[in-house]
């Protein structure tokens, strides 16, 4: 990758406030943050991937709204206002996913609310809304929120494939296949974070041996 | 420790900014929240009752029009204007000549996450429940779901008995019965993996259909013609 750590600390370009979402500091591979949500939606594909979008999309509007207050919020009450800020956009996604969608509501419901408590959201608030600007912000943003969305995905995919012999609820196995409920259960979650989590470390001590 | 000292010498008195800023994102926040739900609750009461329509619509076939009704203390139906919720509410569908097709029930229970409120079909000229619709469910999604997906267990509502016997009680309660164990015609075959959240389908239908299909069979030989 052309954006080693030497460089980008001399120039970073919104491109690589990007970039390091998806990869580098991908919020679930290599920050480890998140966890509730990523355990416990990621047990099909479509649900992880609604679950990634409402995500990013609260973290989108929160880091916007927090670098936009960075200088006007008093550092006593910026987690306190962090959080309602957070708590606002929540609740306007969840209403916003009941206009779109009955349906989506329904499988979504009880885990819309606890985007809230997701501490990726709060860290990325503390740690770089607050300090930087709002364009670089929407960039950190969006790097984040797609990074978590496919790492999301990645998770849901493959126990949704196993757990359930499908993706996107298109059956990919004959008849006979036998599901690994476990798969779905919340230890399946479990599973197959720790093998993905495996499979990116392995690559990245590779590559910084190189 | 150190972070803390470094704060106060940093902004000292600072009390009134800090109200300032809390109080101020306080009402952005509510005026954004309030806003985004007036904004959304047309659509949202909508597609609710566009929901629920199409439920009935679904567990009873050949119904054009439909009318609610609520049940009193007498076990009498009242008729419900539009937009008006019972305790219990049911929905009898009519066909083109206006005869009775069916009653469409709505009950609720405890299911493995949280109340599971569903709707239900009864036809009362063949003495069965004929379709069954889950409103709202919290039951863990790709396990307990499954009481809205797998077709396996969505085809034990084609016909399940209700007859009444002749003191127009109940004959058989429904009830779910483990996965390939169904015998009689009023069992529900239950789901492995889903256990409780088909066993409490079984029992909210079961509950509900003691107590209101004898009304309903009342109702619909006092109000059919035929």
């Amino acid at each position: 990758m052309s954006n080693d750590s030497a460089s980008s600390k001399q120039k970073v370009t919104s491109t690589d406030e990007f970039i390091k979402g998806l990869w580098r500091d991908n919020p679930v591979f290599v920050q480890v943050l998140g966890m509730c949500p990523v355990l416990a939606v990621s047990n099909t594909a479509i649900n992880a991937l609604a679950m990634g979008l409402a995500t990013a999309f609260v973290l989108l509007m929160s880091n916007i709204l927090v670098s936009l207050l960075r200088n006007f919020v008093p550092k006593q009450v910026r987690i306190a206002s962090y959080i309602l800020i957070i708590a606002t956009f929540v609740t306007v996604t969840d209403y916003a996913i009941q206009a779109i969608s009955v349906e989506l509501h329904k499988s979504l419901g009880a885990f819309i609310s606890l985007i809230v408590v997701n501490c990726l959201i709060l860290s990325r608030a503390e740690a770089f809304a607050s300090k930087n600007t709002v364009s670089k912000s929407i960039f950190d943003a969006l790097g984040m929120g797609v990074g978590f969305t496919f790492a999301l995905f990645c998770l849901g995919a493959v126990r949704e494939i196993l757990g359930n012999g499908s993706l996107f609820d298109i059956a990919l196995f004959p008849e006979g296949f036998q599901s690994w409920i476990v798969m779905i259960l919340p230890a399946g979650g479990f599973f197959t974070l720790a093998i993905w989590l495996l499979i990116i470390n392995k690559i990245q001590t590779r590559k910084t041996k190189l | 420790m150190s972070e803390v000292a470094n704060i106060k010498t940093q902004n000292p008195a600072s009390s009134k900014k800090m109200l300032l800023a809390m109080v101020g994102i306080g009402i952005m926040s509510a005026l954004l929240i309030v806003s985004t739900f007036e904004l959304t609750l047309p659509r949202v009461q909508r597609l609710k009752a566009e929901a629920l329509e199409k439920a009935i619509f679904e567990v009873l076939p050949g119904t054009v029009n439909m009318q609610a009704f609520g049940v009193n203390e007498s076990s009498e139906l009242f008729e419900l204007n539009e937009g008006e919720k019972a305790e219990t509410t049911v929905y009898a569908g009519y066909d083109d000549n206006k005869n009775i097709v069916g009653y469409a029930i709505e009950a609720s229970g405890q299911g493995y996450a949280d109340i599971i409120r569903i709707l239900y079909g009864y036809k009362p000229d063949e003495e069965i429940i004929l379709g069954f619709q889950v409103l709202e469910s919290k039951e863990t999604p790709g396990l307990g779901d499954k009481i809205e997906k797998e077709e396996r267990f969505l085809n034990n509502f084609k016909a399940l008995d209700v007859s009444l016997t002749d003191n127009k009680e109940i004959k058989n309660t429904v009830i779910t019965v483990k996965q390939g164990e169904k015998q009689n015609p009023w069992e529900i075959d239950g789901i492995t993996g889903a256990t409780i959240s088909s066993r409490a389908i079984g029992d909210i239908i079961g509950a509900s259909s003691t107590t209101l299909v004898p009304i309903l069979n009342n109702h619909y030989r006092k109000n059919n013609k035929n």
